[in-house]
């Protein structure tokens, strides 16, 4: 059994936008890039051009349809990874200490040296937010970039996890979220940000945005709309009334050309 | 407890090199990270214009692109049946001297046997001045299947279009909407562009039958009924129009709505424009009540009054717009029912627009002036924008929707104002500014100009003297007179056909046409691999270019091997399809960030290779050698007109943009700048760019044209008249007898509607369900959805049923249907989706393959459950007995009208595979099998 930390310094984490993520996956690959060439061992494939590939992905996007009583049916992406939670169950039930919590920042990791693939923390974790490499034999997780958020080899800005550098819609932010000044916990106070599934008991640093109503009736009252004419006829009556108030009309000011001489030679009445 | 030891700053590559994404068409800026001379992690380019960092999922996954086992390895030759896939490797001399042994004496003697069309090229300024220097008219890219509708409604109408030409202005726009967008065109930017207006809490309507990707985070969605947009958006137009809720400054001023229109039924100009002697379109001046041209300094047109001479009234062409879309035929109830939509819902929606166009505009305090030398101390803005695409532009009733969007745009002054559409540089550039078609051949000789252009009446359409089509797919005919991208799905089936003539070779660039870049799809097999009487190929010989192992391969009978995307020189040229924003311009570059491992070369490099041993004009130095050592050598060198060369950046000593002298060091420079390059807008010409002077002075600066072009958007497209006026047997060029009624009804001058052709040929108890397919994000325009990361994420593509079907014929989990057309059946897994158009059914496209084929096993999924409903789709119509083959397109513009599909439904016996089925093709001699 590994002891989580009494305490951690900042609670970093992602704030996911459901009303903005649009399902692209741009996040899952770019995780996917990422983690297979830095923190532990590659995310493998197998059977990549075969007949059931599979491979070990951090960070899946699942789309749910809701069907609400009395408007059109929904489309929802749900973008899920590990929830770095405060009281990770995958950290303590794993019995070599290989899967912890960092006291530094709260980042739940797993140290590959020292775990057995026995895939415990997988059962324990609610989420299903962890993989088993089945080519390392390793229990591979979010790492939340760990290796590029504090990387003094990239350019300070770059220093925020992949899938958030990567996402077109801007639907994933990265910050602290013990800081309840800092940016995302700014987002989740203005959205009503929620955590997944709080019954679990497992207090999630993620936090996610709740989509906005949707298919909500428009408020015409403050726009009406009144029909001006009903006939071709009764439009061009109404038009010659309305391009008097143009610029060039009766009822408007000059302009700030001059005006042309007049002599309408060959121009009839207006019908 | 102590925690292990991390090292937070670990290395993250030996080098970044910088290039251009060619995953799908949106060429984004890429980040190549390299680790001892591999690629080893590919993300966005945070300078880049288009994507400013982020990317998409087919943008990482690229780095598999280049490990991927369907990569072809060298030249190849057909050693067995056309379609098996026997091939053997040969040499590169021996593939291009038999190239030229097949090209070099069609050139002699009938340029036209060579028929040129290039797929999801984007070198098209490139190849098709290749085709021209070798004289055939028989070449175009892959728009005319594409969104020619959409390119063509939107330079006819106002001189640019949705994407590549324009973007919603998306920092100032209240309300967004969408039509007809699945999850693509463009990419990034639309995505980044949501991102953007959700943040500052803007309003976003889809209108689309699917609910999925960007529909899926509107705020409204309406489950429009296929084709019937066009319908919705004259409905908003009546509404509009009714309530007196347009904008009747800008449509004085900046459009055709008081151009003076011929009324005269008896006259040969009836529905022409009433011009002066310089042959300018005429408005009445309100100051003054006399006729002016259109563009005279200092006038207010009138939209009100008339003009009476020679006892001929010429009316606004205004009056038309009031007379024809105020007629009750147009109002929301009249069209609800087909539509989908309840009349409330229409008129709320036009009530919504109304609101935030004109009682939400905003003002930007920038003075501009105009053409007519009027100064103007703010921009006021319209803050309502549009974006559209597939679903608008792939029907049969395409242009003419394409164009009633536009009306729609533009009555609302929601073109080129703040907060509404944007034109990205080149555009904004009228139909008047752009070629004609070109299509005389001699042997010999190069075409006399571009083969693809913007007809202005019959008198450009491409004819030989006798009256035929000049060109294999007929683009530029009677059948589609303003095909501005010509027909590549109608090239097999004519040539086959010999309709109208029989050609030689058919050498195709990036065009899986043997599978989904073909309607009709096993006919298209058929008629690569069918033999004349005395056993000969019907088409005698193709050749192809491809990286990969796809479906095309097997049915050509020499194989140019292209690179990756990742091992070439490209250009991303102004010349081209621009990658600019609405406040620069901007041009790029690919290079070679890798070498490639393979015999392979550069698609560009080996055609201009081919234009020097064929000995065409421009590919030949002053003394025989090759005029270009290869496609770097002529990004460099060639120069379009004196100045202006394929890229716009660092020409001459490197300090001039736009025009100046071949600079030797530019491909270098924009390396060095991230492979791209961008011109600011000024800020005063920023917005109103057809007619203000600061962006027509700025555009001519750049080079885009010599002198300004300010112009009129064109409400009423005065060139469709014109062929309306030759159906009606007026003028010398007459359009033949069966095609005069389509013409005259079809090619209105004004936005119309009518049923999609194929539901109009079947009816609706037959085949009562409309079939679409969309590419997903995560795939769109993806050159091979053999990807070994994306294959994980689509590698099946069931046919979603709504709910109303799936009750009706009692589906379930893991059922089966046999989806059926009046051209073939096909029989596929089905799912549930609720989120969907009650009539509509549809799938992913291109996720099914052929077995054998882009290296994946025989028994991939993709190749076992994965289908196409191009099985469902024929490249002509049903047959109406009158013996001609009539063209499955818009009769305007040739678009493939590839989602008029009517299907009826049928649960079958659950199976373990898709039909149809086709034998497996034998894997070319590199792809056997991902390597060692």
């Amino acid at each position: 059994m590994t002891c989580l930390p009494a305490s951690t310094q900042t609670r970093l984490g992602l704030v996911i936008d459901l009303d903005t993520c649009v399902g692209c996956h741009a996040c899952v690959i770019a995780c996917k890039g990422w983690n297979t060439e830095n923190y532990g061992a590659p995310l493998s494939d197998q059977d990549p051009y075969g007949a059931a590939p599979s491979g070990t992905f951090l960070n899946r996007i699942h789309s749910y349809e809701v069907q609400p009583a009395d408007k059109p049916a929904q489309i929802v992406h749900f973008p899920k990874s590990c929830l770095h939670c405060e009281d990770a169950p995958c950290v303590t039930v794993c019995p070599t200490g290989a899967s912890y919590k960092r006291s530094e920042d709260g980042i739940v990791l797993v140290n590959e040296a020292a775990c057995i693939g026995c895939g415990l923390c997988a059962w324990a974790c609610p989420y299903g937010a962890r993989e088993m490499d089945r080519a390392a034999g390793v229990m591979k997780k979010c790492t939340l970039c760990v290796d590029r958020i504090y990387n003094e080899n990239l350019p300070e800005i770059d220093r925020e996890p992949a899938c958030v550098r990567t996402c077109p819609s801007g639907a994933r932010h990265f910050g602290d979220l013990s800081d309840p000044e800092s940016a995302v916990s700014q987002l989740v106070a203005a959205r009503g940000g929620f955590d997944l599934m709080p019954e679990q008991g497992t207090k999630p640093t993620n936090k996610y945005l709740p989509p906005r109503l949707k298919d909500a009736p428009v408020d015409l009252a403050a726009m009406l709309m009144a029909p001006v004419a009903d006939t071709p006829t009764g439009f061009l009556g109404w038009l010659d009334r309305a391009l008097e108030r143009l610029p060039g009309g009766a009822g408007a000011g000059g302009t700030e050309t001059g005006r042309i001489a007049t002599g309408g030679a060959g121009t009839g009445p207006r019908d | 407890m102590t925690q292990p030891f991390l090292n937070m700053s670990p290395p993250v590559s030996d080098e970044i090199r910088k290039t251009t994404c060619y995953m799908c068409a949106c060429r984004c800026g890429i980040d190549v990270h390299l680790k001892s001379g591999r690629v080893a992690y590919i993300e966005g380019n945070r300078d880049h214009p288009v994507n400013k960092g982020v990317l998409c999922a087919k943008g990482s996954a690229g780095i598999m692109q280049i490990n991927a086992p369907s990569r072809l390895r060298a030249p190849l030759k057909r050693v067995g049946p056309r379609g098996s896939g026997a091939f053997v490797e040969i040499s590169w001399e021996e593939a291009l001297q038999t190239a030229t042994d097949w090209m070099a004496p069609l050139r002699r003697t009938a340029p036209e046997k060579l028929a040129f069309f290039t797929g999801r090229d984007q070198s098209q300024s490139f190849t098709s001045l290749w085709a021209q220097a070798f004289g055939t008219p028989n070449y175009a890219a892959h728009g005319g299947f594409c969104s020619v509708n959409m390119a063509a409604a939107g330079i006819y109408t106002m001189g640019g279009s949705f994407w590549e030409f324009g973007q919603p202005d998306w920092e100032h726009t209240k309300l967004f909407l969408l039509f007809g967008v699945a999850e693509d065109h463009d990419s990034n930017p639309i995505k980044m562009g949501i991102g953007r207006l959700k943040a500052r809490g803007a309003r976003m309507i889809g209108i689309n039958p699917i609910r999925t990707g960007y529909n899926a985070v509107a705020d409204d969605w309406l489950g429009i009924t296929p084709g019937t947009d066009g319908l919705l958006v004259l409905a908003l137009v009546h509404e509009l129009l009714k309530a007196g809720r347009i904008d009747l400054d800008y449509l004085a001023r900046y459009t055709n709505a008081p151009v003076l229109v011929n009324g005269d039924a008896a006259s040969d100009s009836h529905g022409l424009f009433l011009r002066d002697d310089a042959g300018k379109p005429l408005v009445i001046d309100r100051h003054t009540g006399a006729l002016a041209a259109w563009d005279a300094p200092g006038i207010h047109p009138d939209l009100r009054a008339t003009h009476v001479a020679q006892g001929i009234t010429h009316r606004p062409v205004f009056h038309l717009i009031a007379e024809r879309y105020l007629a009750p035929e147009h109002a929301p109830e009249a069209v609800a029912g087909q539509c989908g939509i309840p009349a409330p819902r229409i008129r709320a929606l036009a009530t919504e627009i109304a609101h935030v166009a004109f009682d939400q505009a905003i003002e930007i305090a920038h003075p501009w002036t105009d053409f007519r030398g009027e100064r103007h101390q703010t921009m006021t803005g319209r803050p309502v924008s549009f974006h559209a695409m597939r679903g608008i532009s792939a029907h049969s009733n395409g242009f003419q929707t394409c164009r009633a969007l536009h009306l729609l745009q533009i009555l609302l002054g929601a073109v080129e104002t703040p907060g509404s559409f944007r034109f990205k540089p080149p555009y904004p550039k009228p139909a008047t500014a752009h070629p004609t078609p070109h299509c005389t051949t001699n042997p010999d000789c190069p075409l006399p100009g571009p083969h693809l252009g913007y007809p202005q009446g019959p008198e450009h359409l491409a004819l030989t003297p006798q009256g035929t089509p000049a060109r294999i797919d007929k683009a530029f005919t009677w059948e589609n007179p303003l095909s501005a991208h010509g027909l590549m799905h109608m090239v097999i089936s004519n040539a086959h056909a010999g309709d109208p003539y029989r050609i030689d070779t058919l050498f195709m660039y990036m065009a899986n046409m043997a599978w989904n870049s073909s309607m009709n799809t096993a006919g298209t097999m058929t008629m690569l691999t069918d033999r004349d009487a005395a056993g000969d190929y019907i088409i005698p010989r193709i050749i192809y270019s491809d990286a990969y192992a796809s479906e095309m391969v097997a049915y050509a009978d020499l194989i140019l091997p292209d690179t990756t995307y990742l091992e070439r020189h490209d250009c991303i040229s102004l010349l081209d399809r621009p990658i600019s924003e609405a406040d620069m311009a901007a041009d790029g570059v690919r290079w070679p960030v890798i070498e490639p491992d393979r015999d392979v070369r550069g698609f560009q490099s080996v055609l201009l290779d081919l234009g020097h041993r064929l000995e065409l004009p421009g590919f030949v130095g002053p003394d025989g050698a090759p005029a270009y050592a290869d496609y770097a050598d002529y990004i460099t060198r060639h120069q379009r007109r004196h100045g202006i060369g394929p890229l716009a950046g660092f020409r001459g000593d490197g300090s001039a943009s736009g025009r100046g002298a071949p600079n030797p060091d530019q491909l270098a420079r924009y390396i060095e700048n991230g492979s791209f390059w961008v011109n600011h807008v000024p800020a005063e010409a920023a917005y109103f760019k057809p007619w203000n002077t600061a962006y027509q002075d700025w555009a001519v600066g750049m080079g885009f044209y010599d002198t300004p072009q300010p112009y009129l958007f064109q409400l009423y497209v005065e060139p469709l008249r014109k062929f309306q006026l030759a159906a009606e047997g007026i003028g010398p060029r007459q359009p033949p007898d069966h095609l005069r009624a389509r013409i005259r009804e079809t090619l209105d001058p004004l936005p119309l509607w009518y049923p999609p052709f194929e539901q109009a040929a079947t009816g609706a108890d037959a085949y009562p369900l409309h079939a679409l397919t969309q590419r997903p994000m995560a795939m769109y325009h993806s050159w091979g959805s053999q990807n070994a990361w994306l294959r994980q994420i689509h590698g099946v593509n069931p046919l979603y049923v709504p709910t109303r079907v799936w009750d009706q014929h009692g589906f379930a989990t893991g059922d089966w249907a046999r989806l059926a057309s009046p051209h073939g059946e096909i029989t596929v897994p089905v799912a549930l989706m609720a989120a969907l158009n009650e009539n509509t059914v549809w799938t992913w496209n291109a996720i099914g393959k052929r077995r054998g084929t882009w290296g994946l096993a025989t028994d991939a999924p993709e190749a076992r459950e994965g289908f196409l409903l191009n099985h469902l789709i024929h490249e002509l119509l049903p047959p109406k007995g009158d013996g001609l083959r009539w063209s499955n397109s818009d009769p305007v513009t040739g678009q493939a009208a590839w989602f008029d599909l009517r299907v009826n439904i049928v649960r079958v016996a659950a199976r373990d595979a898709a039909l149809p089925a086709f034998p497996a093709v034998a894997a070319p001699p590199a792809t056997r099998g991902p390597r060692a």
